[in-house]
């Protein structure tokens, strides 16, 4: 077979068989705890209507943030697990900062990115700089972070306060109007609208194509990542390496909590949505921390937690079944991108076999 | 360094290896009495007058078990060179299985379901790493989400409709039996309250010893030698640890190294597992979502602050469990009181690290002690918020102080391919 398109089919063959295979399981739990199985897969793999689209491309594109905020760490072997806390503790600030609007209009809302992307930065160098001098597992020191981090929002949420009129809720500063980044409708209905920040994060999964595969200071984090050995014999600083990947990270993390802050909910309240960190992580691996895969991921994943929501209604099935799927997902995606990994090579051995083979055979025929 | 042969052919012989210093055994006996006196000190110099009593010491008793069980699982995971990240899923698990068995077939049953279903967890990590060969940290992570998924997904379909059970919680387990020695509890609880120095405190180490003990946790302990008696005294747990330090080796004597990998996992699922139905069953009594709330992970945290050993484990966990227990009874005054002790400690810390000549690293410790000692004057006490996060912060802070002299299995994390000996 035509080599090219062998390599294409493998390549794709390795997600596809990821989804099937844990479509597959999530469907063998559905029915061994008697739920109703076809119904679960028509109501989850039916079309998006206007609004549900609308939800599915917001949430994907917060998705996409928290995954690449990841995989900055997953390219040089560095697990950023303390996504979550960054995240948090990033938007706090932005909303305090644009809540007190020193500057006007949308300077107000770049300052609060810059102040967001800074403190996130700094939230995840503590466990950078914890690996890098002292040799603290960045696994555990970002998850201890994590939690100080709520600790630390919590407290510093009752200190900057302002109580929210009409609501139980206690929320910093609301952003004022000229700030709010305008969202783009897609559609007539009622809350067909997409946050303005799909474009930022957009441009964000540019810049990280970029600057990892086109750029100097890409290439050594790529190096480092690979064999810090290698790395450390073309001249490149592994500590400050290891730092500045951190930092970057968590600079891409404190993104994560924008898109709704300036789209939607406009300040920071104790209702503040958490738990996007670990589902970002799972996403850059889905998406073999490659730009477009973990779009591609994000937004498989947003569509299955929006399209899962009616199903306690519909169906009465929780619809925790499909963060049973996400979590198949990512083991299945591992595997299968091994096992077909492990088959190419057969082929290829096979076929480098056969080719040796028939020139041996056609060199022995030449003298007769 | 090549020894090049000599005419006469005699090699010369190397210098006899410094053998480096370790913490003796007789220091882990040693501490409770020390860390005792010192509780003592903090009592009478301060305001807190809950640092030491039975109270505090059987909750931290309860409070030490699910993190020492986790760590134990990480233990004998690691040990055989699979790292297990996955413990928080698989202690979710245990509480899951904790509150259906235990309230459908009683108390033991609900052990007995809490240490299958952490083992299911495990199962799925093993099949993973050893026979997929997947890399040990995302299977973790995929384990943390898969079992998240799933303990809620059979929560609502289970505990729905049940009394005093919903989608996030389970109705009442039964208790394991606990133990009280009567009269001596009652002698110990007169010298307690009399308030003499450090004598009290014994007192009251020994109170929450004979009062209300839970079988759960006296088992947990007997588990904790076991284990150390069965990796460190039988070749089958030579052999396991040889697995974690270099498998190659280890196969090429013929060990089955994928086998006891994948066994040591399911063992570690187990305790997992256990802890989680500890923490179900003594630490609370039914069921609940979030339960865990990040013990696996300081479990983790508190087996590399052991260096891999029980010992270490067991006196790591106890300062977790501590810390953790100091922060929700009396939090604002027992934390500000440990504020005191340590500053101090990093005050002389910062000494220690001068004499042996480390300037800068003397003025970072010496500084932060410093600025510790003045919150401390500063403040009367520590708002609910930062008392909650009091066992994060030392755990960062421990493993920042002691990570350097840990020494991990050699081979730990390594995916091996069964004849991959070479």
């Amino acid at each position: 077979m035509n080599p090219r398109l062998t390599r294409a089919l493998l390549a794709v063959s390795a997600p596809v068989l990821a989804l099937v295979t844990a479509f597959v399981i999530t469907s063998l739990v559905l029915a061994a705890a008697g739920d109703p199985v076809m119904d679960v897969w028509k109501q989850i793999l039916s079309w998006p209507e206007g609004r549900n689209m609308a939800n599915i491309i917001n949430n994907a594109s917060v998705l996409y943030l928290s995954g690449l905020a990841a995989a900055v760490g997953f390219r040089m072997n560095l697990f950023n697990i303390g996504v979550d806390g960054q995240y948090r503790v990033a938007a706090f600030t932005a909303a305090v900062v644009a809540g007190e609007a020193w500057l006007p209009g949308y300077l107000n809302t770049a300052l609060a990115i810059v102040c967001a992307m800074a403190v996130g930065a700094l939230w995840a160098g503590i466990a950078g700089v914890l690996r890098a001098t002292r040799g603290v597992s960045e696994v555990i020191s970002t998850i201890m972070l994590n939690a100080i981090a709520t600790g630390l929002v919590a407290y510093l949420l009752r200190k900057a306060t302002v109580r929210v009129e009409g609501s139980n809720s206690i929320g910093t500063k609301k952003i004022p109007e000229e700030s709010w980044i305008p969202n783009i409708s897609i559609g007539d209905g009622p809350g067909q609208e997409v946050y303005g920040f799909v474009v930022l994060a957009a441009v964000v999964g540019f810049l990280y194509w970029f600057v990892l595969n086109k750029t100097v200071f890409g290439f050594n984090l790529r190096a480092t990542g690979s064999s810090t050995t290698a790395a450390t014999a073309s001249g490149i600083n592994i500590t400050k390496m290891l730092v500045v990947a951190m930092l970057i990270s968590g600079a891409v993390a404190g993104l994560v909590g924008l898109p709704i802050l300036f789209g939607e909910s406009h300040n920071y309240g104790s209702t503040f949505q958490s738990g996007l960190g670990f589902a970002g992580i799972a996403i850059a691996l889905l998406g073999r921390n490659n730009a477009i895969g973990i779009a591609i991921g994000a937004v498989l994943f947003a569509f299955l937690n929006e399209q899962s929501n009616p199903l306690q209604i519909l169906v009465h099935v929780s619809p925790d079944i499909v963060a049973i799927t996400q979590g198949v997902i990512v083991l299945t995606v591992v595997i299968s991108y091994e096992l077909v990994r492990r088959y190419g090579h057969r082929i290829e051995q096979q076929a480098v076999a056969r080719a040796l083979e028939r020139e041996r055979t056609e060199r022995e025929e030449v003298p007769a | 360094m090549s020894v090049p042969a000599t005419a006469t052919g005699v090699v010369p012989a190397a210098p006899p290896p410094t053998t480096k210093r370790r913490i003796p055994t007789w220091t882990l006996l040693a501490a409770v009495p020390g860390v005792l006196l010192v509780l003592a000190v903090l009592e009478t110099v301060t305001d807190a007058h809950d640092l030491a009593s039975s109270g505090t010491i059987a909750a931290t008793l309860v409070a030490t078990t699910p993190i020492m069980l986790a760590g134990l699982g990480g233990l004998w995971s690691e040990r055989a060179g699979v790292v297990n990240i996955g413990l928080e899923g698989m202690m979710i698990l245990g509480t899951y299985g904790a509150g259906y068995f235990g309230y459908h077939h009683g108390a033991w049953a609900g052990v007995l379901g809490a240490i299958a279903m952490g083992m299911v967890g495990g199962l799925l990590h093993a099949i993973a790493t050893v026979i997929f060969g997947v890399d040990h940290i995302i299977s973790g992570v995929a384990i943390n989400i898969i079992a998240l998924g799933a303990v809620q997904y059979l929560a609502s379909l289970t505990f729905v409709g049940l009394p005093g059970g919903g989608s996030t919680q389970s109705p009442k387990i039964p208790d394991v039996p606990t133990l009280t020695i009567d009269s001596l509890s009652d002698k110990l609880g007169d010298i307690e309250k009399d308030d003499t120095f450090f004598v009290s405190q014994l007192a009251a180490l020994l109170r929450a010893l004979c009062t209300n003990l839970s079988s759960l946790v006296l088992i947990s302990l007997v588990i904790l030698v076991l284990s150390w008696f069965v990796l460190w005294r039988t070749s089958f747990g030579l052999r396991l640890r040889s697995c974690g330090e270099s498998p190659a080796a280890a196969e090429s004597l013929g060990v089955h190294v994928l086998r006891y990998k994948f066994a040591a996992v399911l063992v570690s699922g187990a305790m997992a597992g256990l802890a989680g139905g500890v923490l179900a069953m003594v630490a609370s009594s039914n069921y609940r979502d979030g339960q865990t709330g990040g013990r696996g992970y300081i479990g983790l945290a508190a087996m590399i602050f052991g260096n891999w050993r029980p010992g270490g484990l067991l006196m790591g966990s106890g300062l977790f469990g501590y810390t953790q227990t100091l922060g929700l009874r009396q939090g604002g005054t027992s934390v500000h009181a440990l504020l005191l002790a340590v500053a101090v400690l990093a005050l002389a810390l910062a000494l220690v690290q001068l004499r042996q000549g480390k300037r800068v690293g003397a003025l970072v410790v010496a500084v932060a002690g410093l600025a510790i000692g003045a919150v401390y004057f500063g403040i009367d006490e520590v708002p609910g918020d930062f008392t909650n996060m009091t066992p994060y912060v030392i755990t960062l802070v421990v493993l920042a102080f002691a990570s350097q002299r840990l020494r991990m299995p050699a081979a730990d994390g390594q995916i091996y391919r069964k004849g991959s000996a070479g």
